[in-house]
Order: structure tokens, then C-alpha cells, then sequence
């Protein structure tokens, strides 16, 4: 017997309402989250953070978030409500975002920034949330955590930006973490090392993973499952390491647009868009 | 940068704009149609008589040393006499100054401390009726004249409601009851204990204080709103409330905390334009302050205390600018880095 999935997603949709009618954003996406790392890809403007922020209860106004299902554990995410989801927000679910030079509150200390987090969560005192970063700090890999504590985001590079990201977010133990793009913003080198932080995390506490990124090979390498979106809808589920053997055209021209390093290649292959996959066909 | 060479860059410019702003005064010193000669002896004089003050105080000289010689006297602090109240136009000056400045910062005091708080609201609720409302209210005292606004408030508080005093900074009978330290009389009131002295002058500053709050407030809400609405847009904010803080600690704190940054330069010149504004409000409240000065001063062509007035409004304006300079870096961890 499996275990009950940590997230359970259904039919989910987000609509714009727009002069011109609504915009679809998201259409009927469908899956569930078990302890695992699931990667989403897509092309920009396929609704995958928009996907991301409705899980979240993120999605800012005039956006509509409708499901059929849309459960945290045992919790409908539906009806919750602000002040419901700002008590899951960090503590239950959290989510890494892609640039910490702008994901970073340029005028506070990154340490202040983890410890709010706990702050937020946890009952105790202003000492014990500092402790707390402090440890979180180290779980990241700075070296110099109560140097690093009182630096601001200006001060500190990209990667170690993102790693105080990461500490941020997982301060108060979420079984669930979105990661959209979280290694796009930073140097090859450091994109290693960031997503080795953030696979040694997960796997150690057990959790959820949703790593939302535009690139395939990486989330071929990274993810054990991936779904690729097209305009918002899901065309194709398949296990990381059977994506060579992906099935739909849009996937595959995906795949046919690849660099490789020991093939020259003049003409990159034009990437078919067929609007009728957006209708489900 | 070091700290040395920060502070040696900004005193550079404070003395490059304070010798341009002597250039300006001189400036409209020569071209303003008052004749300061004629000012001194009057329609009647001979020519001859004439002549010879006109010699006296230097005018058949050539521009650069007149410019020179007015130059090194505004440096010995030297502003002319007054023709109207014959003292030196320094002393004149530090006798009104403090008027006004009791005046400016109650009123920067109200435009701050409910500016900023309308604007956060006005951006967190953009598109809703609290919005239009604040909307409504800012935009109204930014178009209204100070003096109809001055009046208005003088007929309703003061001569229907009673509320407050009328016109002046005390009323007679308490003039002169508590030594001068500060020259801001509530404060010296406050220092001298005297209780009554303090109620009456705060009776009188209340009414001006408020309006010329109003003006500022409605800069200060109209700016704070547009800081606002686009810090909110940022990610660091998407980032706060992914991780569970309450929407209150966002706005107040994340936002807001960013927002200062750029209200500092706003509620600088503010404070500025509020010693500027005040010549209109101290007319209608014959508040004796620098403005009603150099309002007399100007009618009876009193070239000396205006060029002086004028100076000094420029003078604060560069320290504003000074003073929000070293402010930065106390909100701004970058300035404080780059220092």
C-alpha cells in the first residue's frame, strides 16, 4: 500500500478576467505530490509558477483559482481562506523563487529574514529563532553562519543568496516545497552545488518536492517524475529517465531543441506549438 | 569610498551649490525692479545726494566686485540692515526664524505622521473606496490655496467653532511671560513650566500647523502611495508571503521598510517647501515669522531682508539635502556599505 500523497492536485484551474474575454492561465491540471521531487517544465507563459503561486494561495488579484480537488494532506486548500493559508505558508508548504537579489528584502539582515520565518511558526524567543537560523545557516553549507547572520542580500553572492533562500523556506520544516527555478539566476558551478543543498535537504526531511524550471536536462537529471506543460495544460507525465521516450510531439520537439555536445547541428529545429493542445486534444 | 573622501565629496557640494545660490541672490538682487538707492533716500532727495549713496553702498562698481564684496560679507554673516526695522537682517532673522520653524515642524510632524500611514493604506487598498477616499482628500489640499484653506479654517475653528486662538503666536496678555531659549515658545513654555503660556501658544499654532500639515500630508500620502504600490510589486514581498507572515507584517514592515528609503528625499523637500509655503500662511495667521518678514520686507522694498530671507530658506534647503544624506544609510544598508 502507498502512502497518502502530500499533495493531492485536481482539475485545477486559474483564470484572468480579461476585456476580451478570460484568460486561461492553468487548465484542468491534474496530479499528485508523494515524497518525491517532481519537476514541471514548460516554455515561458505555460502556466507553471502560475501553478506553483495557486498551490500556494498566491495567485494575486482579479486571478480566479477553481478545482475540483486541491488538498494539502487532509486539508481542503479550496475555501481555506488568507489567514488559513498564511498558517501553511512556510510552516506546511513553501517556495523558493528564482533570483535572490530580488527574492531578498534588500534592507534586512538575511539572518533576520530566516528567523521571521521561525518567528512566524514557532512559539519561543527572539534568541531561540536565532539559533534556529543559525543552525539553518549551517544546514546550507555557509561556512560562517553568524557572520553571514547579519549581512545583507547586497552583501552576500548569488549562490549564497539562494542558499539563504532555501534556509528561509525550510526553517519551519514544510513537508512541501515548490522551487521555481531556483538555480536559473546563478552560474553553472553553483547551480551544482545549490541543487546538491537543496537534494541533500529534501531527502533528509523526508519532503515534497515541485522543482518548476525550463530545463529539461536538468530536471531529466534532478526530478524522478516530470510533467511537461504546454498553455497552461498538462500534455505529458512521464517518469524522469523515460523522457527520451516521450511520446507527445510537443515534448519531443522540446527534446529535438537540445544542444548536443557531440553533434553539430546548423538549423535547430522549428518547436511545433498545435493550439489544439491547449484544448486537451 | 572611504568615509573621508564621502564626507569631503559632500562638503564639496555644499559649498558649490551654497556659492550658486549666492550667485542667484546677488542675481535677483540686480535685476528686481526695486531701486535700493531710492528705497534708502527717498522720492524727494537730489541727485546729488543720490549719487553719493549710491556710491556709498558700492553700486557704481563693476558687477564681479560688487559680487566679490557681497560675497565676502555674507560670509562674515553679514546681510545688510534692515531699512524698515533698522537691525542687522541677521539679527532680524534669528529673532523670526524659530517662529516659522515651530510652525514647520508641527505641520511636517502631522503631514508624516499621517501622510505615510494614508498612503501605505491607500496603496494596499488601490482600486477600493478607502483609495478614492484618500485619493479624494490628498488631491483636495494639494489643489486648494494655502490662504483660502488659512481663512476657511479661521472663520470655522476660530470665529464659529471657538476651538482655537486667532491670528498671532500668543495672545497679548501672555507675551513676554517666559524667558527665550529655544525661540520656539511652546517649548519654552514647556521649559519654564509655565502652563498657561504653553496651552495659549499651542491654541494659536495649532490652527496654521494643521493646514499647512494638511498640504504636506496630501505630498507626502500622494508619494508614499506610489512608493508603495511599487515595492509591493517586488519579489521580496511574493517571498515574505510564501513564507507565512501576516499580510500586516508584509506591508508595514517589508514594504515599508523599503518604501523610507525613497520617502526621505520626499519629506526633506517637503519640510522645505513648508518655509516656503509659510509666507502665504503667516500672512493670513500674522504669524511673525520669516514669512510675514519677508513679506513686508518685499512690499516696502526692503532689499536687504529679502536677499537675506532668501538666502536663508536656500541655506536650509542645502542642509535638508545634507541632512537626508546622512539619513540614507540609516535605512539603506547599501549606502551604508558603499560609505
Amino acid at each position: 500500500m502507498t502512502a497518502p500523497p502530500l499533495l493531492t492536485v485536481r482539475n485545477l484551474r486559474v483564470t484572468y478576467p480579461a476585456a476580451q474575454g478570460d484568460i486561461h492561465a492553468v487548465r484542468n491540471v491534474s496530479f499528485t505530490l508523494a515524497r518525491e521531487r517532481l519537476g514541471i517544465v514548460g516554455e515561458s507563459g505555460s502556466g507553471k509558477s502560475t501553478l506553483g503561486r495557486a498551490i500556494m494561495g498566491l495567485v494575486p488579484r482579479p486571478g480566479r483559482v477553481a478545482a475540483d480537488e486541491l488538498r494539502l494532506g487532509a486539508i481542503d486548500l479550496r475555501n481555506l481562506g488568507e489567514s488559513g493559508f498564511r498558517r501553511l505558508r512556510g510552516r506546511r508548504i513553501a517556495m523558493v523563487l528564482q533570483d535572490p537579489k530580488f527574492a531578498l528584502n534588500p534592507v534586512m539582515s538575511v539572518g533576520h529574514q530566516i528567523a521571521e520565518t521561525h518567528r512566524a511558526h514557532v512559539r519561543g524567543s527572539a534568541r531561540a529563532a536565532r539559533r534556529a537560523a543559525l543552525e539553518m545557516l549551517h544546514a546550507v553549507r555557509i561556512r560562517d553562519p553568524e557572520r553571514v547572520f547579519g549581512l545583507y542580500p547586497h552583501q552576500v553572492s548569488g549562490g549564497m543568496g539562494q542558499r539563504v533562500m532555501i534556509a528561509m523556506m525550510l526553517i519551519a520544516d514544510p513537508e512541501v516545497l515548490i522551487a521555481d527555478e531556483p538555480t536559473s539566476a546563478l552560474d553553472a558551478t553553483v547551480q551544482t552545488q545549490v541543487l546538491a543543498i537543496l537534494d541533500e535537504l529534501v531527502r533528509g526531511r523526508g519532503m515534497g518536492l515541485i522543482l518548476i524550471s525550463h530545463n529539461l536536462p536538468l530536471v531529466a537529471s534532478f526530478c524522478d517524475r516530470v510533467l511537461v506543460m504546454y498553455s497552461g495544460r498538462v500534455v505529458e507525465t512521464c517518469g524522469a529517465g523515460a523522457l527520451r521516450q516521450a511520446r507527445h510531439p510537443y515534448t519531443r520537439g522540446l527534446l529535438a531543441s537540445l544542444p548536443e555536445l557531440d553533434h553539430r547541428r546548423d538549423v535547430l529545429p522549428q518547436l511545433q506549438r498545435d493550439p489544439a493542445w491547449a484544448e486537451g486534444a | 569610498m572611504s568615509a573621508v573622501r564621502r564626507v569631503l565629496r559632500t562638503l564639496f557640494s555644499v559649498v558649490l551649490t551654497f556659492l550658486g545660490l549666492t550667485m542667484v541672490t546677488f542675481f535677483i538682487g540686480r535685476v528686481i525692479p526695486i531701486d535700493p538707492v531710492l528705497a534708502i533716500v527717498g522720492p524727494k532727495a537730489s541727485v546729488e545726494t543720490y549719487a553719493r549713496v549710491r556710491a556709498e553702498i558700492g553700486l557704481d562698481l563693476p558687477l564681479p566686485v560688487q559680487y566679490w564684496r557681497y560675497l565676502t560679507r555674507v560670509l562674515h554673516g553679514d546681510f545688510g540692515t534692515s531699512v524698515i526695522t533698522s537691525q542687522p537682517v541677521l539679527q532680524d532673522m534669528l529673532n523670526v526664524f524659530p517662529a516659522t520653524l515651530e510652525l514647520a515642524l508641527l505641520a511636517l510632524f502631522i503631514g508624516v505622521a499621517l501622510g505615510v500611514p494614508l498612503g501605505v493604506v491607500s496603496a494596499t487598498q488601490r482600486g477600493r473606496w478607502p483609495d478614492h477616499l484618500i485619493r479624494l482628500v490628498s488631491l483636495f489640499g494639494y489643489s486648494m490655496p494655502v490662504f483660502w484653506l488659512g481663512l476657511v479654517g479661521l472663520l470655522l475653528f476660530y470665529a464659529k467653532l471657538g476651538w482655537v486662538a486667532g491670528p498671532g503666536r500668543i495672545d497679548v496678555g501672555y507675551e513676554d511671560l517666559v524667558p527665550t531659549v529655544t525661540g520656539l515658545l511652546t517649548v519654552d513654555a514647556l521649559l519654564d513650566g509655565n502652563r498657561d503660556v504653553f496651552i495659549n501658544a499651542v491654541q494659536h499654532l495649532v490652527l496654521p500647523a494643521s493646514i499647512l500639515g494638511y498640504l504636506s500630508l496630501a505630498y507626502i500620502a500622494r508619494m508614499t502611495r506610489s512608493f508603495m504600490l511599487g515595492q509591493l510589486r517586488q519579489e521580496y514581498i511574493l517571498a515574505a508571503l510564501a513564507k507565512g507572515l501576516r499580510p500586516a507584517r508584509v506591508v508595514w514592515v517589508h514594504a515599508l521598510g523599503n518604501a523610507w528609503v525613497q520617502l526621505i528625499t520626499v519629506i526633506a523637500l517637503t519640510f522645505g517647501s513648508l518655509l516656503e509655503g509659510a509666507v502665504l500662511t503667516e500672512t493670513v495667521f500674522s504669524w511673525p515669522g520669516l514669512g510675514l518678514y519677508m513679506k513686508n520686507s518685499l512690499f516696502n522694498a526692503d532689499l536687504n531682508a529679502v536677499l537675506g530671507g532668501t538666502m536663508l530658506v536656500g541655506f536650509v534647503y542645502i542642509l535638508l539635502n545634507l541632512v537626508s544624506d546622512l539619513l540614507y544609510p540609516l535605512v539603506d544598508p547599501r549606502a551604508r556599505s558603499r560609505a
